[in-house]
């Protein structure tokens, strides 16, 4: 018999998608009864609660928690949300409900035995509820007591050798596609990039010491599966130099229609027979492909690397032998100033294991020295850029100036020179003016 | 209820403490077929929907299945997806970036049992457990907040907008029919956690009254230059009350230069906006993040206020369901959202969804507004 009476999000059961509301209910049920005989650490009716509370918010049109919540574990700035119900009396089993943001695996492949043992031990000292994931990519444990904060640390770091994620004005969880574990456009190791910045930057991620979040993405290609570009602060997206390589005799196949283009993902519409002059040659924007004869030809020197032909007929063309990745910089959400994407910062550096990243990690290191000393309270990098220009973040990255950082130049003549760079100095005397400009 | 220690000693809060370990190493997890051939793929096909195979240089295949989930999810649920790992795939399995469940197989046989089994799961209510699709040309999962299960600030629900949204679209979860991937996302306030400002469909919650303002206890609670600095139009200043003859510390709004975001909220508790009435949500469309064909770009604004309707949402998934019947019927093959709207233009978008154009859709923050005016004579009756 369920705690609460919940009659709208009982709507929310019907229908094919997957329901938050059922799946609530049998995590209710399975701790009513249960079947393992846990001493639960926080009440055995948190789920009930939090649909009763929610069902509250159905109702009135407006949140019942409490504003932000200050808690955590000794030695972090960061890592758990609090979060308190605002009608403590009526849902006792969410008058506490903080999130622990737990550090993923880079790609999120998992075995079940770490999912069970994260399962183990969350069923004993929290809700049982969980979102796997959160946009930034950590495993978010939702709803707990501040009690088990440390209990669950110690635990989680002790028994599951994982540590917690990161929140606040600091380095967030870092987050990767796939990459090289299962797609064949990876152009360098995503997952180890993610893993290795992620590792050597865990004072950052633990102990706020920025401005405001900063975060870091990485994605394979210019696909962007992780969202790099429009979701972090400091974004790489792989990328190479030099040809895109042509299979001659799979490009035959994909115009004899023996391969579906595109990997068969437009299979269920009725769009007709494959044809590379309107799907492939026609569309590429820099219209550098040519197929005649039977031979598809590039201009590789004009090609964007957009991806679109190698989407398109995947087993006839991939990228370039000389890959890397290029970095972006400033994406952002509208508040304050405006929503940004990441504006290219290097057009192409290399992913050198072998040092150990040291490149990526100079540029990295540039841009928060930076930032770190220049930044406003609460100034994103992306505005930073904006307030004091996008040169000061070139020569902060200690990159080149280069074409390939603007869609186009200035077309305001308001151009800032610098003193020294300007012949005889900004030192002058107006006598020396009159003496040749009578007043 | 007892307590019981993990072992942690508050006495001494600081001793055996590990901290600074990061997440595993990707690699502990990989299953055997990917940690062999991992860099080491030569090309993918999409078998049918929510079903992929990937081919090795070595020869090597695994297949891929794709299935939905409401990421809000339960260690039930959890255990129930360990059960199906454990018994198809070795104890692998993985989640994506748009948070569906992957479960991987070496074999096409396999991979059409496993297909089959999940498409049986289904919760007591009759809702799919994991409903495999969300692959090629159709309508993924959508990225979401947390609404309010979870958080302060929210001008409406996200798992509700969410899962009424997704039983609207659901048979396109299922299909590869449309001119391209449709990615819908949701955000329960403009701080747009997530992806909304760069999906081809976006739910915003929005609030449309100015916030109240708690004077008595505001200058305790707020730093009160921080709540003056949030806000992006400049409609806070420092200000002094008299309440009951006792003079307060506070802030005034200009209301009339308010556009509602909640940052002075998320800043200063003591001035809270929600509101039942107010609050509701408003749709973009247009945006993406890949640089395929074109660059990436922005959603837009194109409905500006859609009352919530919990706890099914009908007038927004009706109209989220009538820009993508549009879209489905006027963009060409590999033609994003935001491609074909701006092909067609702006003007014919409204028309073919029957979207009413107001005043609130035309930018009107800062500079940059002029920018998205219409400097031209070309435009279509």
């Amino acid at each position: 018999m369920a705690k609460h009476k919940t009659p709208l999000l009982d709507q929310l059961e019907s229908g094919p998608w997957p329901s938050f509301v059922s799946d609530v209910k049998q995590e209710a049920e399975a701790r009513a009864k249960n079947e393992k005989g846990l001493d639960y650490q926080i009440p055995v009716d948190c789920p009930e609660d939090l649909l009763g509370v929610l069902e509250l918010s159905y109702e009135d049109g407006e949140t019942h928690w409490k504003h932000g919540g200050i808690v955590g574990v000794f030695g972090y700035g960061g890592g758990v949300i609090g979060r308190y119900c605002d009608q403590p009396e009526k849902f006792p089993g969410v008058a506490h409900f903080h999130t622990m943001r737990v550090a993923q695996p880079a790609g999120k492949w998992y075995t079940t035995k770490f999912l069970r043992d994260v399962c183990d031990l969350w069923d004993l000292r929290g809700s049982g509820l969980t979102n796997m994931h959160g946009s930034t990519g950590d495993i978010v444990l939702l709803g707990t007591t501040t009690p088990q904060l440390e209990e669950i640390f110690f635990e989680l770091t002790h028994n599951l050798d994982n540590d917690l994620g990161g929140s606040g004005s600091n380095l967030r969880t870092p987050a990767a596609c796939m990459g090289m574990s299962r797609c064949e456009y990876a152009c360098y190791n995503t997952q180890e990039l993610c893993y290795n910045l992620t590792q050597e930057y865990q004072d950052e991620l633990h102990r706020p010491a920025f401005p405001y979040k900063f975060k870091f993405k990485f994605d394979g290609c210019p696909n962007g599966c992780v969202a790099a570009i429009a979701r972090s602060d400091l974004g790489f997206l792989g990328t190479w130099k030099g040809a895109i390589q042509i299979d001659q005799e799979a490009v035959a196949a994909y115009v004899g229609g023996e391969i579906a283009p595109n990997a068969g993902a437009h299979a269920d519409g009725d769009w007709g027979a494959f044809d590379i002059q309107k799907e492939v040659v026609d569309i590429c924007p820099s219209q550098c492909i040519s197929y005649e004869d039977g031979k598809l030809k590039i201009d590789n020197s004009e090609c964007v690397r957009c991806m679109h032909c190698i989407n398109t007929m995947p087993r006839a063309l991939r990228p370039g032998v000389e890959r890397g990745t290029s970095i972006f910089c400033g994406a952002k959400a509208p508040i304050l100033d405006g929503p940004q994407m990441g504006s290219l910062l290097v057009p192409f550096v290399e992913v050198n294991a072998d040092d150990d990243y040291q490149a990526i990690k100079d540029i990295i290191e540039g841009v928060w020295d930076w930032w770190m000393e220049e930044g406003k309270n609460r100034e994103r990098v992306g505005e930073t850029m904006k307030r004091l220009g996008f040169g000061a973040l070139v020569r902060a990255a200690g990159v080149p100036f280069d074409p390939r950082q603007v869609q186009e130049p200035r077309h305001n003549p308001y151009i800032f020179w610098k003193a020294d760079d300007v012949e005889g100095g900004w030192d002058r005397d107006i006598n020396d003016y009159r003496e040749r400009h009578q007043r | 209820m007892a307590f019981i220690s993990s072992g942690y000693n508050p006495e001494k809060p600081m001793e055996g403490r590990i901290t600074d370990i990061g997440p595993q190493h990707f690699d502990k997890f990989l299953p055997p077929v990917i940690k062999n051939n991992f860099g080491k793929w030569l090309y993918h096909e999409i078998l049918e929907p929510g079903l992929l195979v990937h081919v090795a240089e070595s020869g090597d295949k695994v297949y891929t299945i794709r299935c939905g989930a409401a990421r809000l999810m339960s260690v039930t649920l959890i255990r129930e997806v360990c059960d199906i790992a454990d018994k198809y795939c070795g104890g692998h399995l993985r989640f994506t970036t748009r948070n569906n469940i992957e479960f991987m197989v070496e074999t096409e046989e396999d991979a059409k049992a496993l297909k089959k089994h999940l498409n049986d799961q289904k919760f007591d209510g009759g809702s799919y457990k994991f409903p495999v699709g969300g692959t090629g040309a159709g309508v993924t999962n959508i990225v979401h907040t947390q609404g309010w299960v979870h958080c302060h600030t929210p001008a409406t629900d996200a798992s509700g907008t969410v899962k009424a949204t997704m039983d609207e679209v659901f048979e396109e979860f299922t299909h590869m029919r449309l001119p391209a991937p449709v990615r819908i996302s949701m955000a329960c306030c403009l701080n747009m956690c997530g992806a909304v400002h760069c999906s081809d469909i976006s739910i915003l919650g929005i609030h449309r009254k100015p916030p109240m303002i708690d004077h008595e206890y505001l200058d305790n609670l707020c730093e009160i230059p921080l709540a003056v600095a949030a806000c992006p139009t400049g409609a806070i200043r420092p200000s002094k009350v008299e309440i009951d003859g006792k003079s307060f510390k506070t802030v005034a709004v200009k209301e009339e230069r308010c556009m509602f975001c909640g940052n002075c909220y998320t800043m200063c508790p003591s001035m809270p906006l929600s509101d039942k009435e107010g609050d509701g949500i408003a749709l973009m469309v247009g945006g993406k993040i890949s640089n395929r064909i074109s660059k990436p770009a922005f959603s837009k604004v194109v409905v500006p206020f859609i009352p919530n309707e919990p706890p099914r949402w009908p007038t927004m998934t009706k109209t989220i369901r009538k820009i993508l019947d549009a879209y489905a019927k006027g963009a060409n093959k590999y033609e994003r959202l935001g491609d074909w709207a701006t092909r067609i233009g702006w003007e014919r978008f409204f028309e073919v969804c029957e979207l009413p154009f107001t005043e609130h859709l035309i930018d009107d923050f800062r500079d940059p507004a002029y920018y998205t005016w219409r400097q031209t004579s070309q435009f279509k009756w």
